[in-house]
């Protein structure tokens, strides 16, 4: 296959991806491809490097080796190209709570420069696609979690992007929320033609929802595969028992923390 | 471009007009320092053959205010860094410069409109501007000043990891600027040292200038006040700028 049927076929592809904090290795030296129209998990223990690996592929951080794809673009090189071609959705809240939900989204918009008049009717669309259409002069600091949670994903679709990212989506969602976060980004997958790649903790959701999923742990992927695929060659029942099987039964809480507080000191004496 | 600077310019004045209580409280304490001081220190200056302390002390507070609201709203960007929203922003194709003017505009035009409040409850409190042609030349020196602690706040705060080190800023940094720049005493005849302070920092020319302005007695000229003023902001919006780019997250 050439190189450039390679890249009509992938929307992200990986080799060699590194990052390094200090003398510790957060992502170590990672290969992974996605093909375009799939939903693709990233799942691994708290810290094994998923939030970093998506930090990287939306230009957040720059990663100390390796090369990315993201719809054929090089978040490194071509920053823009890729930040236009992708929707995210934090790990953590990123609405600003002293605007309405209708003004974020116009917030959004503008910084991405959608055309005037597709704006208006695709936020309409896009926030009855959510269920909060009603609700739109409303600030956001009254919002519940799981509202927040779907004003995001309403506002990272806004500018059409080919691909999604989700970094753990449903965490601390109520069991209905997270039901209805699943259902729209199925019917996502097959009414806008777009390729989701999300992490998460809950294995059900992802053996549910991934056409493949990659393990990481420590930084590296152990394993990648569909979900049937990884629970047959662990010989489980499912692919929580898989996922244990391959990365441990140890808990790993602190990793994350650590990590956190390792970026803070490089950074504090760094600068 | 214009569009996106003028968002992020809107997104700060729409957070300012619903903070209401952010709003009170930051009138709170220019009235508190008119009444006690303005009244407290009134007769000995007036004894001490200054004049009328109120007349002096009005241009130095709203300097204050001026200078508190800009400091705040460049470390606002922390608070958008602990609570996401910077993400939001620095992963749009948007150029990092681009939402750093917009944010100081932001920010700026807050601090001036508080700027602008304050004038108006000093001369509640009794202050008098001696000549009203010259207001013009007030608000550009209020709004210059803004620009100026705005970006100064931005440099800081991107350069600081959460609201811990706010407080050291505020003691070490904002309180000190306020006191040594002739807000609240006259700097003529002052010992060598704090003069010398003085003249180093940038907001004795925003208070120079904006006296001058309002009540007749300019120390140091508008001119010098001017080119200072103008030097120095631009100055901080290149660092603040520069340090803005390389913020991770």
């Amino acid at each position: 296959m050439s190189q450039s049927e390679n890249q009509e076929n992938y929307a992200i592809q990986v080799h060699g991806l590194t990052k390094k904090f200090g003398s510790f290795i957060a992502v170590d030296n990672i290969s992974f491809s996605v093909k375009r129209g799939e939903t693709f998990a990233f799942l691994g223990p708290n810290g094994a490097g998923k939030t970093t690996t998506i930090k990287m592929l939306t230009t957040l951080l720059r990663p100390t080796s390796g090369t990315m794809l993201v719809n054929g673009y090089d978040p490194i090189k071509d920053q823009d190209a890729v930040r236009r071609s992708f929707g995210i959705v934090f790990q953590d809240p990123s609405l600003d709570d002293e605007l309405t939900v209708y003004e974020n989204m116009e917030f959004h918009g503008v910084l991405y420069k959608v055309p005037d008049k597709i704006l208006k009717q695709r936020i309409e669309e896009l926030l009855n696609f959510v269920e909060l259409w009603d609700r739109k002069n409303e600030l956001v600091k009254h919002f519940s979690g799981g509202m927040k949670r779907r004003l995001e994903i309403a506002r990272g679709l806004l500018h059409t992007p080919k691909v999604l990212f989700l970094d753990e989506p449903t965490i601390g969602l109520d069991p209905q929320t997270r039901n209805h976060i699943w259902k729209y980004l199925k019917d996502l997958n097959s009414t806008e033609d777009i390729t989701v790649l999300f992490t998460t903790h809950y294995m059900d959701e992802a053996e549910r929802v991934a056409n493949n999923v990659a393990i990481i742990d420590h930084g590296r992927i152990i394993t990648g595969g569909s979900p049937e695929e990884l629970i047959k060659t662990t010989k489980t029942n499912s692919l929580e028992e898989a996922f244990l099987s391959l990365t441990g039964k140890n808990i790993r809480e602190e990793e994350a923390g650590s990590i956190d507080q390792m970026r803070m000191n490089r950074r504090m004496w760094s600068k | 471009m214009m569009r996106t600077i003028y968002i992020l310019w809107l997104r700060q004045l729409k957070r300012y007009v619903r903070s209401r209580s952010r709003l009170l409280g930051s009138l709170g304490q220019p009235l508190l320092f008119l009444v006690a001081l303005g009244y407290g220190f009134g007769p000995v200056f007036q004894k001490a053959g200054q004049g009328n302390y109120l007349e002096f002390l009005a241009p130095g507070v709203i300097a204050m205010s001026v200078l508190f609201t800009a400091i705040f709203s460049g470390i606002e960007i922390i608070w958008d860094k602990q609570f996401g929203f910077l993400k939001e922003t620095l992963v749009a194709p948007v150029s990092r410069l681009n939402i750093m003017i917009g944010r100081t505009l932001g920010g700026a035009t807050v601090a001036t409109l508080q700027g602008i409040i304050v004038f108006f409850i000093s001369i509640a409190a009794g202050f008098r501007p001696t000549n009203l042609t010259l207001l013009p030349i007030a608000l550009l020196i209020m709004a210059l000043t803004a620009l100026l602690f705005t970006a100064m706040g931005t440099a800081i705060a991107s350069l600081l990891e959460d609201m811990q080190g706010f407080q050291m800023v505020m003691n070490f940094l904002v309180m000190p600027i306020f006191f040594l720049s002739g807000a609240l005493f006259p700097l003529e005849g002052l010992s060598g040292t704090i003069d010398m302070i003085a003249s180093l920092n940038p907001l004795t020319y925003g208070v120079d200038g904006l006296r001058g302005a309002l009540t007749g007695q300019i120390h140091i000229g508008f001119f010098n006040d001017f080119a200072v003023l103008c030097a120095v902001t631009f100055l901080f919006m290149v660092i603040g700028s520069y340090l803005f780019s390389k913020i991770e997250i």
